[in-house]
């Protein structure tokens, strides 16, 4: 898509492109975008169409989810207690796609520093599911999964800590990808969880994904984390001809948490039909700890969350509000005004789980855990080539129906959390319909194995029809 | 004192480094506009990622070995989560279990004369903050700027067992760490706020209070003192002395308290996500091998190979450019008389200006020294020399002939004792008599015919011989 999207723009006009999209958001009421870019990137349409630049995405307009820092572009994480915050500085992929010709079209709504499934932690309220305005997108990438989804954008940007770049995919029928922790350098994302997540690119077909995983990945001295990258583009046609697919029991039926939806479950069993009909053969495997997932990662992920967000504090950037008081009297006033409910829950309970006393019992546990799972993984990898299962177990719930549960909330990230705690990439594919509501097929593959699982993906949707599917909005 | 137990944690940073701990920015911030040497990392802008400098690990093994101490096969940086406005990201990355060194030591001369060695529990690394500026005392400061530019300095933090017994040996202890610093050449003493103490005083049987953040070392002592005295008098009044953390005010030269031992933080230390653990077990050999002679080693080497008193070794020996300078000079003249001249005359003169060996050239040294090796000038000539040099400048040489500085010739003086003595007959029956006033009488008037030129011992000498002769 994106490659033909190149060429159009090339021959025709990539402002006169950019200016339908704006319009097209303006009417819209999915609340997928927080900040337009719009005078920016208009300018940079301009330009290109004067004289059209070479590089990758060259015109190409992309919608990047509000935690990741663009210079002159409020980043806020849909947070009160950051707004107005305009960084000065780029994220490492903002650079990448800058380099090769990306135009930065505007940031997309969020769960509040992507804490959440569905969006609607949001302080900007919640994003709609472009499949029925009375669901929920996913989250936390709600905004950058239901832009593309609309045809708001052709692609965009999100991050994955717990499943939030595959979970809205899945939700809204298009295509997401995390990649290895490590692959796509974490500068200039606004952290949640450093240790778990990783920006990944959300698309309408998976050689959009490879093409941008080509683009936003590889080494960043400025992150630790970081890792060489492989090659995504050169072998993605080649087929999944004697590949071998891991079924992980624990992953269907009634083996975690509420159960899987039948019609998911149905939907996925299919799919892997179809892989096994291109050559591909499956056998069951087992990943035993993976009813111990959710509790670690969430301790891990509010442990170091807690932490991470301890700097938002009002006196440097973002909200400052009343008369300064004493030091403490400000900061915590600041605080109990910028943060929503769920923000405030994790960084209590992530504060409990690092406390003297609790952190053998919580924390260090959950890193023990961590472990376990990821050998769960290196151990499946040995004997089969991929792994796949349902993205998520159900398909989009309606707004409103699990806010006030967040338990509930948490199980639903079941099938996602486990590929963060290991570091393996995983990506999320459309695979068919819940009724009118999309379903996610995940494909998952040993740490670095980017290149065999968009081999996979692309050929499944190239065999199915449902990444054409478009909702009623469009 | 014996009564008295300190244990200090000094915070040394090591500003000889280029640049920050975790960012780029320069470390030479010092007198410049606050806020103008940090970057994203540094203030911790949102999204913003530390990266090791490596340099500055290389730094800290360094010190570590030189303290003696055994280097950790592996080693992490944690966080340590409080707030405090200096502090931009919540958290500060420091070092938690496995520190770069632990259990190292450093020879001292205690209150008793004696030498002896300060137990090191560890030196780990962590990142300064920045630096508040209260406007008036922190206790009754009506607000506090911010100052970034320090945040991100490379900080190696040293702390001591509770080995010391006094506040003159806490502060040869001080003295002794920095004179080690200087010699690895990672720290400039010379800075503001390059080190700095808080201290864990208690008296033996009672409660410790911990004062933090003092700077300078006469600080240090002015500190531990009353802090002391204080304690002192509070046991004497029969009250309990009460575990705190209390600040030195150094306007007022006394602690006040800050932090009651209810309030003291939950530090929440977890190991840095953004950074991975680093294997330092390897490095060591190499580090090692560029490990400079050490103030203890130069010394034992000075009175070996010059032939020094063990004083005098120590006293050219603790400050890396005074040991410079010494050797610079004794090879181009006598040693022992160039320790002499430096250790007892030249340093003490400078202390008294308040200025370092640099403000001396070794070249006038080697020729001072000559001279009077020479007999050209007199004792009292060389301390002239010297005293002209620091305050107005110019050349031995030149000092000499403006002043007449020289010795008078051997010809001059034996010619102003026959003087002498033929004109004092009274004086001279007096020391017939065996009075010593009058012998010294008639040396003056030599010294008087001389200028002062001529040597006092020797004019001495030469009276004694006059009077047998007549
Ligand atoms: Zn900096």
């Amino acid at each position: 898509m994106l490659a033909e999207l190149k060429e159009q723009l090339r021959a025709g006009s990539a402002e006169e492109y950019l200016s339908r999209l704006f319009e097209k958001i303006e009417k819209s009421s999915l609340n997928a975008f927080t900040t337009l870019a719009r005078e920016s990137a208009l300018k940079h349409a301009r330009d290109f169409d004067k004289k059209p630049s070479q590089g990758l995405l060259a015109g190409v307009p992309i919608a990047i989810k509000e935690c990741i820092s663009t210079k002159g572009i409020e980043t806020n994480c849909s947070s009160r207690i950051l707004r107005g915050y305009i960084p000065p500085y780029d994220a490492h992929v903002i650079e990448r796609l800058k380099a090769e010709g990306a135009i930065i079209m505007g940031k997309t709504n969020m769960d509040e520093f992507a804490m959440g499934t569905s969006t609607e932690t949001s302080c900007f309220g919640p994003t709609k599911n472009p499949w029925d305005p009375g669901c929920v997108p996913g989250g936390s990438s709600g905004g950058s999964a239901a832009c593309v989804a609309a045809h708001e954008a052709p692609c965009s940007l999100g991050s994955d800590t717990g499943g939030s770049v595959r979970c809205p995919a899945s939700f809204c029928g298009i295509v997401g990808l995390k990649p290895t922790y490590g692959l796509v350098s974490r500068f200039g994302l606004v952290a949640y969880a450093n240790s778990l997540e990783q920006i990944g690119p959300l698309t309408h077909t998976v050689e959009d994904t490879a093409l941008l995983l080509e683009i936003i990945s590889g080494h960043d001295r400025r992150d630790s984390t970081s890792a060489e990258k492989g090659s995504y583009l050169p072998g993605l046609k080649d087929g999944v001809s004697g590949l071998k697919i891991g079924i992980p029991k624990e992953y269907f039926g009634e083996a975690v948490g509420e159960g899987v939806d039948e019609r998911v479950e149905k939907a996925v069993w299919d799919a892997v039909s179809v892989l096994e009909g291109l050559g591909a053969r499956w056998q069951e495997v087992s990943l035993p700890h993976t009813r111990f997932a959710l509790a670690a990662y969430y301790v891990i992920a509010m442990s170091e969350a807690s932490s991470n967000l301890a700097r938002f504090d009002g006196l440097r950037y973002g909200l400052r509000q009343g008369e300064d008081r004493d030091w403490h009297t400000t900061f915590s006033e600041i605080r109990s005004l910028g943060f929503g409910p769920e923000v405030k829950r994790r960084i209590l309970l992530g504060t409990y789980a690092l406390s003297a006393g609790y952190y053998g019992r919580y924390y260090l546990k959950a890193l023990k855990v961590r472990t376990l799972i990821k050998d769960d993984f290196l151990r499946a990898f040995k004997n089969v080539d991929l792994l796949a299962s349902p993205t998520m177990p159900i398909p989009a719930f309606r707004i409103g129906e699990r806010i006030n549960d967040p338990l509930s909330l948490y199980m639903a990230d079941v099938f996602t959390v486990p590929i963060n705690l290991a570091g393996v990439p995983a990506i999320s594919v459309p695979c068919g319909f819940a009724g009118h509501l999309p379903v996610g097929l995940q494909l998952m593959g040993p740490h670095f194995g980017e290149a065999t699982v968009l081999r996979a993906a692309h050929a499944y949707e190239a065999a199915t029809p449902f990444h054409e599917a478009k909702p009623e909005v469009v | 004192m014996e009564n008295v137990i300190i244990g200090l944690e000094i915070h040394v940073q090591l500003n000889r480094l280029q640049s920050k701990l975790f960012c780029g920015c320069s470390t030479q911030y010092h007198n410049s506009e606050p806020n103008t040497y940090t970057c994203p990392v540094c203030l911790g802008l949102p999204g913003s990622l530390p990266v090791l400098n490596r340099k500055a690990v290389e730094y800290g093994i360094k010190v570590g070995l030189a303290l003696n101490c055994q280097i950790e096969e592996e080693t992490l940086f944690y966080r340590k989560n409080y707030y405090y406005p200096d502090l931009p990201k919540g958290f500060q990355i420091s070092q938690y279990d496995f520190p770069l060194a632990t259990k190292g030591r450093i020879l001292i001369k205690g209150e008793d004369g004696l030498e002896r060695d300060i137990c090191i529990t560890r030196a780990h690394m962590e990142e300064d903050p920045g630096r508040l500026v209260h406007a008036g005392t922190i206790d009754k400061a009506k607000y506090t700027m911010v100052d970034y530019n320090r945040c991100g300095m490379p900080l190696l933090e040293v702390v001591t067992e509770p080995d010391l017994r006094s506040p003159k040996e806490a502060r040869a202890f001080l003295d002794k760490l920095k004179s080690i610093l200087e010699y690895l050449d990672v720290f400039d003493g010379s800075l503001e706020g390059s080190m700095r103490v808080d201290a864990n005083i208690s008296l033996r049987g009672g409660d410790r209070t911990e004062v933090k953040n003092i700077s300078g070392f006469k600080g240090v002592e002015k500190a531990l003192s009353y802090e002391i005295t204080r304690q002192k008098n509070l046991q004497r009044r029969n009250i309990k002395v009460v575990q705190e953390t209390r600040h030195f005010d150094e306007l007022r030269s006394i602690t006040v308290s800050i932090r009651s031992k209810e309030e003291a933080h939950d530090y929440r230390y977890f190991p840095e996500p953004d950074l991975v653990p680093m294997r330092i077990a390897n490095w060591v050999p190499a580090i090692k091998a560029t490990l400079p002679e050490l103030p203890d080693a130069k010394r034992e080497r000075f009175v070996k190979e010059y032939g020094l008193t063990d004083d005098h070794a120590k006293s050219l020996t603790s400050e890396i450019k005074v040991a410079n300078f010494y050797e610079a000079v004794a090879a181009k003249a006598v040693p022992r008389l160039s320790a002499v001249w430096i250790a007892d005359v030249l340093k003490g003169e400078l202390n008294y200006r308040d200025l370092g060996i640099d403000a001396f050239q070794a070249e006038h040294m080697v020729e001072i020294v000559n001279l009077l090796s020479s007999g050209a000038i007199t004792e009292d000539g060389a301390v002239e020399i010297i005293r002209t040099l620091l305050d107005k400048g110019g050349s031995p040489q030149e000092i000499i002939e403006a002043r007449g500085l020289g010795k008078a010739g051997d010809e001059t003086v034996k010619k102003a004792v026959r003087e002498a003595v033929a004109e004092n007959a009274a004086a001279i029956a007096d020391y017939r008599a065996g009075s010593e006033r009058a012998m010294n009488f008639i040396v003056g008037q030599v010294m008087k015919k001389t200028r002062g030129k001529a040597d006092p011992g020797e004019v001495h000498r030469l009276v004694k011989a006059e009077v047998e002769k007549v």
